[in-house]
């Protein structure tokens, strides 16, 4: 009888610990909205391990600028309109429906009702009007700032009642309630004395007791060990429920943990130390492939993703710059039969297949075929032709010697070299098989990799270089945040920079398309305005384009709902779905010691 | 000891005659890329099929199927002796065709499988053992001069020009080289050729290593000096050139030969090291180090084992210039005696 009241006794601390150790969902109020999403019913607890590259520098969603820290920021955070990662069409987060005024310029969101913060504060319009009050506060230097000045003007938030506020536009804005996503609402409550005393950039920190760490996302801090992980909590107030009325989370927990490379991921993962990986190599995920018939990992090909990976020639302006020796290769470079030669002995089939073993497609635009929406199919594909850029070559002055090198008009052999990222052996293994192409035409390209802050250097200030492998896009399948690729004076229109006039006809009407469909509200308007710039870049070639990598993601067996993304955060972004389907033993929270 | 001297001159013969006749021994050019045949594992050599065994070994054409290469049984290819094939020169100046082995299209012969971009290792390996190789030797060459110049002037004369001399030496010795090379190459232009980076190189790691030689150097000149012999012909009247050329440098050979001996492995390991971080000559030209830089993928490194071998010639190296110094050492020893 003893033994049991005893036995009865450690059951009962045994459960209080684990009350303590992690919060159990709240039981549901009547007056809240709560948001019933679609998808398997999973069970409760468990927690889930992820590897990280490296540490989250801020917790603080307004001054956040690396990815890694938004990753983290993103299950402690919710948005007002959520772009759903899977239809990449804008949903319904925070605010639970919202209408748009027949100009384009105004939108009235309606909040949802009785939602609490993760410390149980209440949420209502005063905390949209203090989050936005926050992001457009120049002091602050949000990098999301720039999204809300349209034309040079900031757009005007008021609040109509408590649950319900009103966007003003200065000017009609193509997909605006796109903007909405990626920018977190802030408990005024918690913020707004340091944001008074002029304190804001340094509240949230890592070292930031967890109890102040407030958010509406389905997680919330509970500790931070410097140099080993972060571990988050269910944050009980979630405003998400599946459609049995189980509130989400489903995870007891979340963790990060820091390993520093993609190799380093693959190995903790292979070893079980951490649940899932996300932006796997081709080579890792041929690697895990091989494994799954023994570990059972559920391993997904996504297709193709968003970047672009290109060649890049400088066609900087270098009067002012003492850069004669690529100053005087510039004649080549600009000379657009050059640039075609060159794209049509770019074997890309060849990339795709020894850089990503067939897990990528090949490009000749900067939209590729994982854009289903904005892909402009009329894009010729035009296949290798050694012949071709002979052709092209030979038309456009250059002549070949004895020993088959490569000779321009004045009769100087064509010689440059190509940079790429010393950490990226994709694009090195691009460049060295361009390399190998273009040797085909008598020029000797010589590959140099460079540590990746010394190239972006080179790129972005020095322009000391004469070509480039490199890669872009991969955020929004959009055109707007590509914008300061395409315009002429756009931070990162990088074969040209700092344009103050268009340098060519083709790239003044760039421009022009550009702010064209910034303020066009109709799609296909859209569409067609767009399908004219891919055009225009297919055909005029400031990139070369060679290809695109799959998306490729990978989680253990047991974790359900997992449904990665094409588009940022590819694996997490369904957080508050994921659950474990068996409870996890022991010895599988080997990661964290 | 006297009965391993043979074979050991043996290895070292085949070793750098394997590296100079590089492009005789392999059956291809080594930047030739075969972009349907990456990381495809070693050509098996086939004696005996189904109607029993040949005289002449064969091989079958690789097909690729999803992640993994099959042998095409329906063909053999025979494996032919002193074929023509690429041109290449010996040591710059013999230009030939005639290569050792080769296959018929459309197999391969990969001995040592092939790397990421079809490249047959073997070809990179033996064309990459004249860069290491001849980066070890001439960086040998170069430390130990320097090194002997120092060592001799710094023991000879003393004092304070020892003194100095010494105190530079140790300086080199404490300076954390690897990350000194790192931000001397941010330094230079982007692009130097391969002869470039080569002579750099050697330079790099050859003026480098002077430090260790010419301290023994010095500490064998500073005994030498105060020989019977030296002073006696001092006495009447020898100059110092004299001095140096016929009493003291002979003193000298001995510990210089046993420390060539243990530099170029070890200089032959540092191309490597600096190749691997990409410091050394680059893409396409092959060197054990570069070959080697493969390998910090990790994918590569667990799949792909063919890919090592340059690591085991940087053993063998090592090894047989090991025993090399092991045998110099004890061979003047007993000489001396």
């Amino acid at each position: 009888m003893k033994l049991i009241a005893r036995l009865a006794l450690f059951v009962c601390l045994l459960l209080a610990t684990l009350a303590v150790a992690t919060p159990a969902p709240a039981p549901m109020n009547a007056g809240e909205e709560l948001q019933h999403v679609d998808g398997e019913v999973g069970r409760y607890g468990g927690h889930l391990v992820i590897g990280q590259r490296s540490e989250p520098k801020t917790l603080n969603p307004v001054t956040a600028s690396d990815a890694v820290s938004r990753e983290v920021i993103g299950r402690l955070t919710a948005d007002l309109i959520t772009i759903n990662r899977e239809s990449q069409r804008t949903e319904p987060g925070l605010a639970k429906s919202w209408t748009t005024s027949a100009d384009g310029r105004t939108f009235t969101l309606k909040l949802r009702k009785g939602i609490r913060f993760s410390d149980g504060h209440p949420f209502d319009a005063d905390d949209v009007i203090f989050s936005f009050t926050v992001y457009l506060d120049e002091k602050v230097n949000s990098p999301q700032r720039d999204l809300l000045i349209i034309d040079d003007k900031p757009l005007s938030v008021t609040k109509l009642d408590q649950y319900t506020v009103r966007f003003t536009l200065p000017q009609p804005y193509a997909a605006a309630e796109r903007i909405f996503d990626g920018l977190p609402m802030l408990p005024k409550h918690i913020l707004e004395k340091s944001y008074r005393e002029g304190r804001f950039a340094q509240s949230w920190t890592l070292n930031t007791s967890s109890v102040e760490v407030v958010g509406l996302g389905p997680f919330r801090v509970k500790e931070y060990l410097a140099g080993q992980r972060i571990v988050l909590e269910r944050n009980p107030y979630y405003w998400k429920a599946d459609h049995e009325n189980h509130r989400l989370p489903y995870l007891d927990e979340l963790v990060f943990i820091f390993a520093a490379s993609e190799d380093a991921q693959v190995m903790r993962f292979e070893a079980g130390e951490t649940d899932m990986v996300s932006r796997l190599s081709a080579e890792n995920f041929a690697l895990l492939n091989r494994e799954r018939a023994r570990t059972g990992t559920q391993l997904v090909d996504l297709g193709p993703s968003l970047e672009y990976n290109f060649l890049v020639f400088n066609l900087n302006d270098l009067t002012t710059k003492k850069l004669d020796a690529v100053a005087s290769k510039q004649a080549w470079f600009r000379d657009l039969k050059f640039r075609q030669a060159v794209s049509a002995a770019i074997d890309r089939d060849s990339i795709v297949r020894l850089v990503y073993g067939t897990r990528g497609t090949a490009l000749w635009g900067n939209v590729g075929p994982g854009n289903k929406l904005w892909v402009n199919q009329t894009i010729p594909h035009p296949q290798r032709s050694l012949e071709t850029s002979r052709q092209l070559l030979k038309s456009a002055g250059f002549s070949w010697n004895d020993a088959g090198q490569l000779l321009d008009s004045n009769g100087k052999a064509v010689e440059f070299s190509i940079v790429t990222s010393s950490s990226n052996t994709q694009r090195m293994k691009m460049a060295t098989l361009v390399q190998d192409d273009l040797a085909h035409l008598g020029m000797q390209v010589h590959v140099v990799s460079l540590d990746f802050r010394a190239m972006l250097d080179r790129v972005f200030q020095s322009f000391d270089y004469e070509a480039a492998v490199m890669g872009l896009g991969g955020g929004d399948p959009d055109p707007n945040p590509e914008m300061n690729v395409w315009l002429s004076n756009g931070a990162t229109h990088l074969w040209h920079l700092g344009e103050a006039q268009p340098a060519s006809d083709w790239e003044r009407e760039i421009d022009q398309l550009m702010q064209k469909q910034m303020i066009t509200l109709n799609f296909q308007k859209r569409k067609q305005l767009y399908d004219r710039v891919q055009q225009l870049i297919s055909e005029n070639l400031p990139f070369i384009f060679l290809a695109t990598p799959n998306v490729l993601a990978g989680a253990k067996a047991q974790v359900g709902n997992f449904h990665p993304a094409v588009l940022d955060h590819y694996t997490l972004w369904n957080a508050d779905q994921l659950y474990l389907r068996t409870e996890s033993r022991g010895g599988e929270r080997a990661g964290i010691r | 000891m006297r009965g391993r001297t043979p074979l050991l001159v043996l290895a070292l013969a085949t070793l750098h005659l394997m590296a100079i006749f590089a492009g005789f021994i392999a059956p291809y050019n080594p930047g030739a890329q075969n972009r349907e045949l990456p990381y495809a594992p070693p050509t098996r050599v086939h004696f005996v099929d189904a109607s029993g065994f040949h005289q002449r070994p064969f091989v079958y054409a690789p097909t690729f199927s999803l992640d993994s290469y099959e042998e095409d049984r329906t063909r053999e290819l025979p494996i032919h002796l002193f074929v023509r094939g690429d041109t290449y020169t010996v040591l710059g100046i013999l230009r030939s065709n005639l290569h050792l082995f080769r296959v018929d299209e459309p197999a391969h012969i990969f001995l040592l499988g092939s790397d990421g971009y079809g490249r047959d290792e073997f070809s990179r390996l033996l064309y990459g053992g004249q860069i290491s190789l001849a980066a070890g030797l001439l960086a040998t060459l170069l430390s130990l001069a320097v090194g002997t110049i120092v060592g001799t002037v710094s023991g000879y004369y003393g004092k304070w020009v020892d003194e100095s001399l010494m105190g530079t030496a140790e300086l080199f010795l404490s300076l954390p080289w690897f990350y000194f090379l790192i931000a001397v190459r941010a330094f230079l232009p982007l692009h130097l050729s391969p002869a470039e980076t080569f002579l750099l190189l050697i330079g790099v790691i050859g003026l480098i290593g002077w430090a260790r030689p010419a301290r023994l150097v010095r500490g064998v000149v500073l005994s030498a000096r105060s020989r019977n012999c030296v002073s006696a012909a001092r006495g009447f009247g020898a100059s110092d050139l004299y001095l140096l050329r016929r009493h003291i440098l002979p003193e000298t050979f001995g510990v210089l030969l046993t420390q060539a001996a243990l530099l170029v492995p070890q200089y032959v390991a540092a191309e490597a090291t600096l190749s691997f971080f990409g410091l050394g000559v680059s893409e396409p030209v092959p060197s054990w180090g570069n070959m080697l830089s493969t390998l910090q993928q990790y994918n590569v490194l667990v799949s792909y084992g063919w890919l090592l071998a340059p690591a085991g010639a940087l053993v063998v190296t090592s090894v047989i210039y090991w025993l090399l110094a092991d045998l110099l050492h004890s061979r003047l020893k007993s000489h001396s005696i």
